[in-house]
């Protein structure tokens, strides 16, 4: 066989043609809307992505490895953007530290110290109410639809706490006024929205790299793959299930402080509002498929960004529902395929 | 010496109980096939050994401890190693990742295990990174039960392991395991091909309605004429 020959094996066996063909149709229909596209919505449609990625990738591995919906994944989210809130202005500005702007940003560093420690909080938080609820509602065997309205209860309680504690008053971290940066073709890029980007794409290449590198990320490929094999082949449930919300709540904590820095304020139903993108990416994707999700978040943070064009913004969600039906109707299994 | 033991399992899914007292053992070294008609309890009979499915009464005991209530992730640590029917490999994994998770809860000696593995089946060491999903029927077979033998088994357990395959696969994927038996592994087998089967085994049981019906040496049950004409198609 000869090289050429070899190479092109080789690439037909990692690309179905079925994925080749819906990335053309894709990108095709995309740059024939381009021309008529204000760019500076485009732009603004891939920062939001990145953060809705985030939380999409989290919920699909939930959804792949234990094998249900996970509603109270944006409020896993509007908690971390509040733990970072306490954090910020309370912790840290109570031991008298400065929260100065950092470089072009309208944040200083106190909040990227907030950021780890965020995300440990949550983490460990989302490990103790699967101990509490989920692990026994497992144990119990009870069906899965149960499962997601057991985390509907849970989305409404850390919603309820956090207006316990903070209030339902619109809140904002500490933030001095910053100038945009000014691109051709009218596109106005605040600095923040760089380091927006920037985190979630190293948190998106850190999940790939445990997923496909660790023994850990392949068992949870695994255990979404086939759980009767993987159990029969030793691997350790419980702990891919503690693994699965560790990362899961890690990004949904540090998806939410980077939506709190994006829209410049935290509300009670941030995260409870951005469920609706969070699904229709997850979906799109395929269910239980994180490059899926990654795609998806791209497709639903553009579109719904660019939509606001000719459709009033408060619509936006319901663009991201539009997509989500298409898409349930015409193709369930997603994009790139999923557990369906 | 005898490996396993299962005595009087009952076992079953939700309201309907499917194993209704089975006894059978298996001896070291031993290749053993179990044969009856389709649904009388063989697969349930391996789930239920593997843990898979729970014991409701009556108890399993490999290498003289019960096992009967144990999870399957502790009960392949201490030698027992199962392939199942359908969807034995994890199929949106590479080949290389498949014996990985076969080996997930081996300590060390994981890298020289797998080279025996290429080396008992050649086919898998040439594509290593192609994805289980699409290797064709008998690899994928090939595939799943160098999955169960990462581990080391002293038992190891088929459910049905030419189901599909070509005649000619068939006799091939029947002779690895031969020669997996060879080098001590002992091999309960589940099996369609009864006449093939048994021909390898030393001894066999057959299953009928969730109870054993019969046990004798795998020449002798091919020799009676009521089993070849009740279960081996005359």
């Amino acid at each position: 066989m000869s090289t050429l020959q070899n190479i092109s094996t080789r690439i037909r066996r990692k690309w179905a043609p079925g994925h080749t063909i819906v990335l053309i149709v894709i990108l095709a229909v995309a740059a024939g809307f381009l021309p008529f596209v204000k760019m500076g919505l485009v732009v603004n449609g891939v920062f939001l992505a990145s953060i809705i990625a985030l939380g999409a990738i989290g919920l699909t591995l939930i959804y792949g490895i234990l094998d249900f919906a996970n509603v109270a994944h944006g409020d896993y989210m509007t908690m971390g953007a509040y733990v970072a809130l306490f954090i910020v202005a309370g912790v840290i500005a109570a031991i008298g530290a400065e929260s100065q702007g950092l470089g072009p940003f309208t944040f200083g560093y106190p909040l990227l110290i907030a950021i780890p420690l965020t995300a440990a909080i949550v983490a460990l938080g989302a490990i103790a109410l699967d101990a509490v609820i989920y692990r026994r509602l497992r144990n119990w065997r009870v069906n899965t639809a149960v499962v997601s309205m057991a985390s509907l209860g849970v989305a409404i309680a850390l919603r309820g706490l956090v207006q316990i504690i903070w209030s339902s008053d619109t809140q904002n971290y500490p933030r001095e006024s910053r100038q945009v940066f000014h691109l051709p073709m009218d596109v106005r890029i605040p600095p923040d929205n760089i380091f927006i980007a920037l985190v979630a794409v190293i948190l998106a290449v850190a999940v790939y790299l445990l997923l496909t590198r660790t023994k850990m990320g392949k068992a949870m490929r695994a255990t979404a793959d086939n759980p009767d094999l993987a159990l029969v082949s030793g691997i350790e449930t419980a702990r891919v299930i503690r693994w699965t919300w560790v990362i899961g709540a890690v990004l949904a904590a540090v998806a939410g402080i980077l939506l709190a820095v994006f829209q410049a304020h935290l509300v009670p139903i941030m995260g409870w509002k951005f469920l609706i993108p969070l699904f229709a990416a997850v979906v799109l994707g395929g269910i239980g498929n994180p490059y899926g999700a990654l795609a998806g978040a791209f497709i639903i943070g553009v579109t719904s960004e660019v939509s606001t064009q000719w459709i009033n913004p408060s619509y936006k969600p319901a663009v991201a529902f539009a997509i989500m039906i298409a898409m349930l109707l015409v193709r369930p299994r997603g994009l790139f395929g999923g557990q369906g | 010496m005898t490996l396993l033991e299962a005595s009087g399992v009952v076992a079953g899914y939700g309201e309907t109980q499917i194993l209704h007292g089975v006894s059978m053992a298996v001896n070291q070294g031993e290749v053993v096939t179990i044969i009856g008609p389709n649904g009388c309890g063989k697969s349930t009979l391996l789930k239920t050994i593997i843990g898979l499915v729970r014991v409701r009464a009556g108890s399993v005991a490999f290498r003289g401890t019960d096992i009967s209530s144990r999870p399957p992730e502790q009960i392949v640590r201490t030698g027992l190693c199962y392939v199942p029917q359908t969807a034995n490999v994890f199929s949106s994994l590479t080949i290389l990742e498949n014996l990985e998770m076969g080996a997930f809860v081996r300590n060390s000696g994981q890298g020289e295990r797998i080279g025996e593995m290429f080396q008992l089946f050649p086919d898998l060491a040439r594509r290593t990174d192609q994805k289980a999903g699409s290797l064709s029927g008998g690899q994928r077979q090939m595939l799943a039960i160098a999955r169960a033998l990462m581990l080391d088994p002293v038992l190891l357990m088929l459910d049905e392991p030419s189901a599909g395959l070509s005649p000619a696969m068939t006799g091939l994927v029947l002779e690895r395991i031969k020669d997996i038996n060879e080098t001590g592994v002992a091999v309960l087998l589940v099996e369609q091909n009864a006449r093939e089967a048994l021909q390898m085994s030393h001894r066999g049981y057959i299953l009928v309605a969730g109870e054993t019906r019969l046990e004798d040496t795998g020449p002798q049950l091919l020799n009676n004429p009521e089993v070849a004409r009740l279960y081996l198609g005359g």
